[in-house]
């Protein structure tokens, strides 16, 4: 009962101390010449407002910071997906490239020549590495028979050997089974170059008292009516003496069989008057 | 009946303070009168009682005299409510802790009072500590002598009646 009262007597006392402070408030000017009540109630409410939009303001900051963040996880994320998308692209468009120039060179080397040909790319290699061919993507159907020579802006590749409807095996000249007729070209010495099997050709019959040195450019003499005539086979890269009447004498390929990906398949076979000159030259 | 009593002793100090101030006490001490009143019906009548009693007389006062209304009135309210306290949670029947009452409950009216006026910017006092002490000391002694006068007039006047009827026999 007599806390009761107490309890009573403090929010009476409480309320009249509010009721006097504003009394005095009303009556009472700041320095500023505004009436304190005005001021201390602008103020308090000024405090309040500013709490509410510091705290608004903070809220919306950090709701804005999560969802951005979000956002930016979720951007960085496709924007890394685009990167790769990108750098796949860019890959493609330099491969793209890359092909477009060797179509382009195939190109060059397609209007130079008299010949009619088509242009065919590889599609695959041996089975066994003791046969040097590969499979490339045009067949009968565009034309191609056996033993039509095969060449690249660079030189001699092969020749067609087993010709199916939609593609075709091409024997490369290093296969050990592979040969074409050749000739030096500065001296025009004759021989017949043949494939060893690994990355050089061997070049045979090519006489004793013929004029070879190392560094020679051997190109196709179109006596074997497979290959027509002159087209760069490789460079003489060794010449020594076999004992025989022969000289032994070593070509590195013009063509980098290890990297070919695009070929000009030669349709139309050389005419015998070609080899017919060309084994007189 | 309490209240009209209460309202009769506050309507008798302030006449009484209005009045003697100009004429008994010219001197740097100056009783409060109404502060008295305030006090000794907070210490008799409880918290509720004494700051409501402070409230109105504080803000009469102001009235009449203060140029900013409310300022007595925060003081007087303060001081009955605590007397009040005191007065209904000690034991404040004997003239030393009375007169220590009335003479703490002056110097934080002073406190409050001269405190507002100076922080408002509105009157300035010197070094009232004096004048304070001396205000406390005057109402120290009219409280405590205020409540004597109550407390034994009563028997006073029964014990004279007494006599007189004695006498008559």
């Amino acid at each position: 009962m007599i806390s009761d009262i107490h309890q009573r007597s403090g929010y009476l006392f409480i309320g009249v101390l509010l009721a006097h402070v504003l009394l005095i408030s009303a009556q009472v000017n700041t320095k500023s010449g505004v009436p304190a009540l005005e001021s201390v109630t602008f103020g308090i409410f000024s405090e309040v407002q500013r709490a509410l939009s510091g705290g608004v303001s903070g809220i919306r900051g950090v709701w804005g910071g999560y969802v951005g963040l979000r956002h930016a996880k979720t951007e960085n994320e496709e924007l890394k997906r685009q990167l790769a998308a990108m750098q796949i692209a860019l890959q493609e468009q330099r491969a793209l490239a890359d092909r477009t120039r060797g179509l382009e060179k195939l190109l060059e080397m397609r209007e130079q020549l008299p010949l009619k040909t088509t242009a065919a790319d590889i599609i695959g290699a041996a089975a066994t590495p003791d046969f040097r061919t590969v499979t490339i993507d045009k067949g009968s159907n565009q034309g191609l028979q056996t033993d039509m020579a095969v060449v690249a802006p660079a030189g001699v590749v092969g020749r067609v050997v087993v010709p199916s409807a939609r593609s075709a095996k091409v024997q490369l000249l290093v296969d050990r089974n592979a040969a074409a007729g050749a000739l030096i070209e500065r001296s025009r010495a004759q021989g017949v170059v043949v494939g060893s099997g690994d990355e050089r050709l061997q070049m045979d019959y090519v006489s004793e008292v013929s004029d070879v040195v190392a560094g020679d450019v051997v190109v196709t003499s179109g006596i074997d009516g497979i290959y027509p005539k002159g087209f760069v086979i490789g460079r003489v890269e060794s010449v020594e003496k076999s004992g025989t009447a022969y000289r032994r004498i070593t070509i590195k390929p013009a063509v980098d069989f290890r990297s070919i990906e695009e070929v000009l398949v030669v349709l139309t076979p050389p005419p015998a008057s070609d080899a017919g000159q060309g084994s007189s030259e | 009946m309490k209240a009209a009593g209460i309202l009769v002793a506050v309507a008798v100090a302030l006449a009484l303070q209005t009045t003697l101030s100009r004429v008994a006490i010219r001197s740097t001490v100056a009783v409060d009168l109404v502060l008295v009143v305030v006090v000794y019906v907070a210490l008799t009548s409880g918290p509720a009682t004494g700051l409501l009693t402070g409230t109105f007389a504080g803000l009469v006062q102001d009235a009449l005299s203060s140029p900013v209304i409310g300022i007595g009135g925060l003081a007087k309210t303060i001081v009955g409510f605590l007397a009040g306290i005191i007065g209904s949670q000690f034991i404040v029947a004997q003239p030393l802790p009375r007169f220590v009452v009335f003479f703490g409950a002056t110097v934080l009216h002073a406190i409050v009072f001269m405190g507002l006026y100076v922080l408002l910017g509105l009157r300035h006092f010197g070094t009232p500590y004096a004048a304070v002490a001396g205000q406390a000391a005057a109402n120290a002694v009219i409280g405590v002598v205020a409540f004597q006068l109550v407390e034994l007039l009563p028997g006073a006047v029964e014990r004279r009646k007494a006599q007189r009827g004695r006498l008559r026999r």
